[in-house]
C-alpha cells in the first residue's frame, strides 16, 4: 500500500449521548434510532485502536456526543497509549472534573479539546441548551493544571460570530495553545437550523480581521485555526482530506464511515468493526471505495478546467446529495457546478435580517436543539 | 532562543508503518528527516543551542553543523513547535 493511501486519523465517536443540545451538532439527526443503541464494548474499541495503528493511524480523536459519558474512558485512553496513538479528548467539559482529568492523564491521554459555545456565559448556555459555561472554564483550568495541551473549540455562526474578540481573550486567559474557530458546516443538525446559523459576509469579514490582528499580536504561542463555511466559497474543500484518504470514523455502534455525515447517503453500506478488520474496511468496503480517488467523478469534475480533481476530490459527497440530489455530483459549492446557483441564493438570503446585536437573542430565529429527548429549558 | 524545548503536547516518534520520523502534536504531525529528529531529540529545555551544536558536532567528527541547527530551531520556533525554557 503506498504511504499516501494510509489513514492518519481515527475519529472514535464513543457515544451519541450528550448533556448539551447544540443546534449545529454533527451527529446524525436520527441519533435516537435503535441502530445506535448497542454501543461497542471496551474490547471492541481497543482492538480497533490496535488495527488502526497497524494501518498507519497516528491520531485518535475520542469524541461523541460526549466521550466523558463512557465509564471505561480511562481504559480506552490506556488502550490508545498502548497502541501507540496520540489521543485527543473532544469534550464539552461539563464532566471533565479535576479528579477524572487526573485519571485520564495517568492513563496516557495526550490532549484535551474543550468546546465553548460563546465567551459570554448566558449566550453559551442558551446555544448549548444547558447551563455549562462555568463548568467549561473549570474544566479548561483543570486541564492546564495537569499540564495537558489545551485546545478551545468554538463552532461559529450568526449568533456568536460577533464575539470573536472576547473569545480570543478568553483563550489566552485559559492558557490554551490552540483555538479552533470552526465556522458551522451545514450537515446534520446544522441543516435543520440553517436559517438561524448562517452568518453574513460582514460578520465573516470582521471575524477574519479580528483573527489576523490577534495573530500579529500574539504570534505562534496560540495557534488559531479559522475555516470559512463551505457555503461562502466558490471552490470546494477536500472534504475529510478526500474520501477514504486520511480518516476513518467509527460510530458508537461500530459502523465505520469515511466521514461523520456519510450515513445520510442512501445505499452506502457500512461495515462494522464487530465483523471486519479496519484494514479490510479501509481497503475493500463499499463505503470507503465508492468515492475514493477520481474514477467515480462525473462532469464537470472529470474535465475540471482548473485541474483540481486531486486538490478537492470533488468536495463533499453529502453536500452534493443535499443540494444536487446526487452524491456523485460535483459539490455545488463549486462555481462550475450546474447547481451552484443554489449555494449563491442560500448565502444571499442570509444577508438580511441579522441587524439585531447578539445579546438580543429574541431577534434571531429560534433553534431546533439537538436532542434524543427534549431538553430542559434554560 | 536560549534553551529550546518541545511545546507542551509535542512528542517525537518513529512511525514503523511509514518508516519515518514524526513530531506528533495535537491533531497533527510534522514529518522530519533523520537529522531534524536528532536535533529535536536534544531540545530538552536544559541544553542551549550551542550545547546542541556541540553534541552533534562531536557525534559527526567535528562537522560544522551550527548553521543547520540554528535554522531548524528558528523554523520550528516560528511555527510554535519549539519554545524557550530559558524565558
Amino acid at each position: 500500500m503506498p504511504a499516501s493511501e494510509r489513514p492518519f486519523t481515527l475519529v472514535a465517536e464513543l457515544s451519541y449521548q450528550c448533556p448539551l443540545h447544540c443546534p449545529y451538532c454533527s451527529n446524525p439527526v436520527d441519533i435516537g434510532h435503535p441502530r445506535y443503541r448497542h454501543e461497542l464494548g471496551t474490547d471492541d474499541w481497543i482492538r480497533a485502536f490496535g488495527q488502526a495503528r497497524g494501518l498507519g493511524v497516528l491520531q485518535l480523536a475520542l469524541t461523541g456526543g460526549e466521550p466523558m459519558l463512557r465509564r471505561d474512558l480511562v481504559e480506552l485512553c490506556a488502550g490508545a497509549r498502548d497502541a501507540g496513538l496520540y489521543s485527543s479528548l473532544i469534550t464539552a467539559g461539563t464532566l471533565f472534573t479535576a479528579g477524572r482529568a487526573r485519571e485520564l492523564k495517568e492513563a496516557g491521554l495526550d490532549h484535551v479539546q474543550i468546546s465553548i459555545q460563546s465567551p459570554v456565559a448566558d449566550e453559551n448556555d442558551r446555544i448549548a441548551g444547558n447551563r455549562s459555561f462555568e463548568k467549561k472554564l473549570a474544566a479548561a483550568r483543570a486541564a492546564r493544571e495537569l499540564g495537558f495541551p489545551l485546545t478551545i473549540n468554538c463552532v461559529l455562526h450568526r449568533q456568536n460570530l460577533d464575539r470573536i474578540e472576547e473569545l480570543l481573550e478568553l483563550t489566552v486567559e485559559l492558557g490554551a495553545q490552540r483555538l479552533e474557530l470552526a465556522n458551522t458546516q451545514y450537515y446534520g443538525w446544522a441543516v435543520v437550523n440553517l436559517e438561524a446559523l448562517l452568518p453574513t459576509w460582514e460578520q465573516l469579514r470582521r471575524g477574519e480581521e479580528a483573527v489576523a490582528r490577534f495573530r500579529d499580536r500574539v504570534g505562534p504561542a496560540v495557534d488559531v485555526l479559522w475555516v470559512l463555511p463551505d457555503l461562502y466559497e466558490d471552490l470546494p474543500k477536500p472534504c475529510m482530506g478526500g474520501w477514504g484518504r486520511t480518516a476513518l470514523v467509527v460510530a458508537p455502534n461500530g459502523d465505520v464511515l469515511p466521514c461523520q455525515a456519510a450515513a445520510t447517503i442512501p445505499g452506502l453500506e457500512f461495515a462494522n468493526v464487530r465483523e471486519h478488520s479496519l484494514e479490510w474496511i479501509w481497503n475493500e468496503s463499499d463505503a470507503f471505495t465508492r468515492f475514493r480517488g477520481t474514477g467515480w467523478m462525473q462532469e464537470p469534475c472529470r474535465s475540471c478546467p482548473l485541474g483540481r480533481q486531486e486538490v478537492d476530490f470533488g468536495g463533499c459527497r453529502c453536500q452534493a446529495l443535499r443540494l444536487a440530489g446526487d452524491p456523485a455530483a460535483t459539490d455545488p459549492v463549486c462555481r462550475f457546478s450546474p447547481h451552484h446557483e443554489h449555494v449563491v441564493s442560500v448565502r444571499e438570503s442570509a444577508q438580511t435580517g441579522a441587524k439585531a446585536p447578539p445579546s438580543e437573542a429574541a431577534g434571531f430565529p429560534q433553534f431546533v436543539y439537538r436532542a434524543i429527548k427534549r431538553p430542559a429549558r434554560v | 532562543m536560549t534553551r529550546p524545548c518541545l511545546v507542551t503536547g509535542a512528542r517525537l516518534r518513529y512511525d514503523e508503518v511509514r518508516e519515518e520520523h514524526l513530531l506528533l502534536v495535537p491533531e497533527g504531525a510534522v514529518r522530519l528527516n533523520p537529522t531534524a529528529a536528532e536535533v529535536l531529540s536534544l531540545c530538552d529545555g536544559e541544553r542551549s543551542v550551542d550545547d546542541i551544536v556541540g553534541v552533534l558536532s562531536a557525534r559527526y567528527g567535528g562537522a560544522d553543523v551550527g548553521e543547520d541547527v540554528r535554522e531548524l530551531v528558528d523554523g520550528m520556533a516560528g511555527r510554535g513547535l519549539l519554545v524557550d525554557a530559558g524565558e
